[in-house]
Order: structure tokens, then C-alpha cells, then sequence
């Protein structure tokens, strides 16, 4: 279904069931593995909580569960690169449409960009991937990596 | 068949996101037999892009008042309203 969004999630950036109380900390565990694989620099996490805190990326998907995007400037990023973390208990994050307004969110999409095609395509592939509703259904419920890459491929 | 529109497609940065929104309702609109010009630029830019503009489509809060039509949405990111959003959008360009 989205083979695209496939290629570019590295599945050891998946983390499910991730328990967190902030969008700071799910933001800071994402940063941490896509550091770790080598898709970002050192500043990218700080970068990304800090954009977050000034252009919120949460998207209302009309009912409990929403999903954020968040992401920063191509100076803290090597190379394009796709993190994913379910919550086990959502998590705030504003709305990208209205700061004010809080949502709870159970998916989060950490986006490391750092070319402008890659990341209209990547941002492309998450919306087509987030307007199923069943694939948001799956995707929380989702036990293993496995799963997802067997929901998303 | 009047002037062509053209809608200033807003976000944070004025790159992604803007860029998808733009090919969305580009899309969508062509399918309704209406032909749009797209210009994009960042929220905080807005306000000096205007002039030309017939309609502005942004996914993040503008400043009030820009004097022209705004339209704020995310319904072609995440499908939730998507129609909607794209009757208003046309009933701005028919005006």
C-alpha cells in the first residue's frame, strides 16, 4: 500500500508501545534512534523539540487517536530518514492548524529531511497512510515491527 | 472563461507541507474543471505575498485580516473533511 512511506521507515527507528508523558520525550526517544542509525546530527533532537514548541505538527484525525509529524531544518540532518513510535497512552501535542488547541495523539512520525523532493514525497506518503482509518487502527495495535512493516508494505 | 486564480499556499516553512496541500487541491480542482496558479511561501511570509493572490490555503494560523479570502485546513493532509474544504475553496475562486 505505501511502499514508498516502507523504504523510507528504518525499521530499527520503529519503538511501539512507548510509554511517555510528554511530546518533548516521545520527540527525544525517535531523535535518539534516528541518531543512533546515523540519519541525524547531535542537534537534531533539540532542533525538533524546539520547531515543535513554535509550528506544532499534531493532525486531528476527527476522533481519539491523532498523529504528529514533527521535524526540523535539513542542517541537522545526514540523510532522509523515518522514525515511528506508538504510544501505549496518548500523548498531547498541538494542533498544526491552532496551537491552542491540544490532541491527543497515538502516532508519531519523527521526519528526518533534508531534501526538498524526498520530503514532499515522504510528507505524501504519511497523509495517504493516515487517511485509512484502518491503517491507524492497525498501526496502534500493531505488537511487532513485523506488523508494521506487514501493515505499511 | 475568467482570469486564472492564484491561490498562495501557506505552512511553517513554506516547503513540504505547503507543497503537498498545493498538489492536492491543484488536483482536486482540475477534476471540478477549475485551473489554478500556485505560489507557496511560510505563514510568516504571507502578508507580503498577498497582493496578487485571490485566495490563500494555509494549514497553520495567519495574521487576521490579510484582506483577502483565507482558508485554514488540514483536510488534505489528513482526508477529514476534504470536500468541504474544497466546496469553500472553489466558491472563493468563483467570486
Amino acid at each position: 500500500m505505501a511502499e514508498a512511506l516502507l523504504n523510507m521507515l528504518d525499521p530499527g527507528a520503529i519503538v511501539l508501545g512507548v510509554k511517555a508523558s510528554s511530546d518533548k520525550e516521545v520527540i527525544r526517544i525517535l531523535a535518539a534512534r534516528l541518531e543512533a542509525l546515523g540519519y541525524v546530527k547531535p542537534s537534531y533532537g533539540d532542533a525538533v523539540v524546539a520547531r515543535e514548541a513554535a509550528l506544532p505538527t499534531g493532525l486531528p484525525l476527527g476522533g481519539a487517536n491523532n498523529v504528529a509529524v514533527p521535524h526540523t531544518d535539513p542542517e541537522h540532518v545526514i540523510k532522509p530518514g523515518l522514525a515511528l513510535a506508538t504510544l501505549a497512552q496518548p500523548v498531547l501535542f498541538s494542533n498544526m492548524e491552532d496551537a491552542d488547541e491540544k490532541l491527543p495523539v497515538s502516532i508519531v512520525f519523527v521526519m528526518a529531511l533534508n531534501d526538498k523532493d524526498k520530503q514532499v514525497e515522504m510528507l505524501q506518503e504519511i497523509a495517504g497512510t493516515i487517511q485509512s482509518p484502518e491503517v491507524i487502527a492497525a498501526l496502534i495495535a500493531a505488537n511487532s515491527v513485523e506488523d508494521v512493516l506487514g501493515l505499511l508494505g | 472563461m475568467a482570469k486564472q486564480k492564484t491561490v498562495l499556499f501557506a505552512c511553517g516553512t513554506g516547503i513540504a507541507t505547503s507543497t503537498v496541500v498545493a498538489h492536492a487541491v491543484e488536483e482536486a480542482l482540475k477534476d471540478r474543471g477549475i485551473r489554478i496558479t500556485t505560489r507557496q511561501c511560510k505563514a510568516t511570509e504571507v502578508a507580503g505575498q498577498i497582493d496578487d493572490v485571490d485566495l490563500v490555503v494555509s494549514t497553520t494560523q495567519l495574521p487576521k485580516d490579510l484582506g483577502k479570502p483565507v482558508i485554514t485546513t488540514l483536510a488534505f493532509l489528513t482526508g477529514i473533511g476534504k470536500a468541504d474544504a474544497l466546496d469553500k475553496i472553489e466558491a472563493a475562486l468563483r467570486d
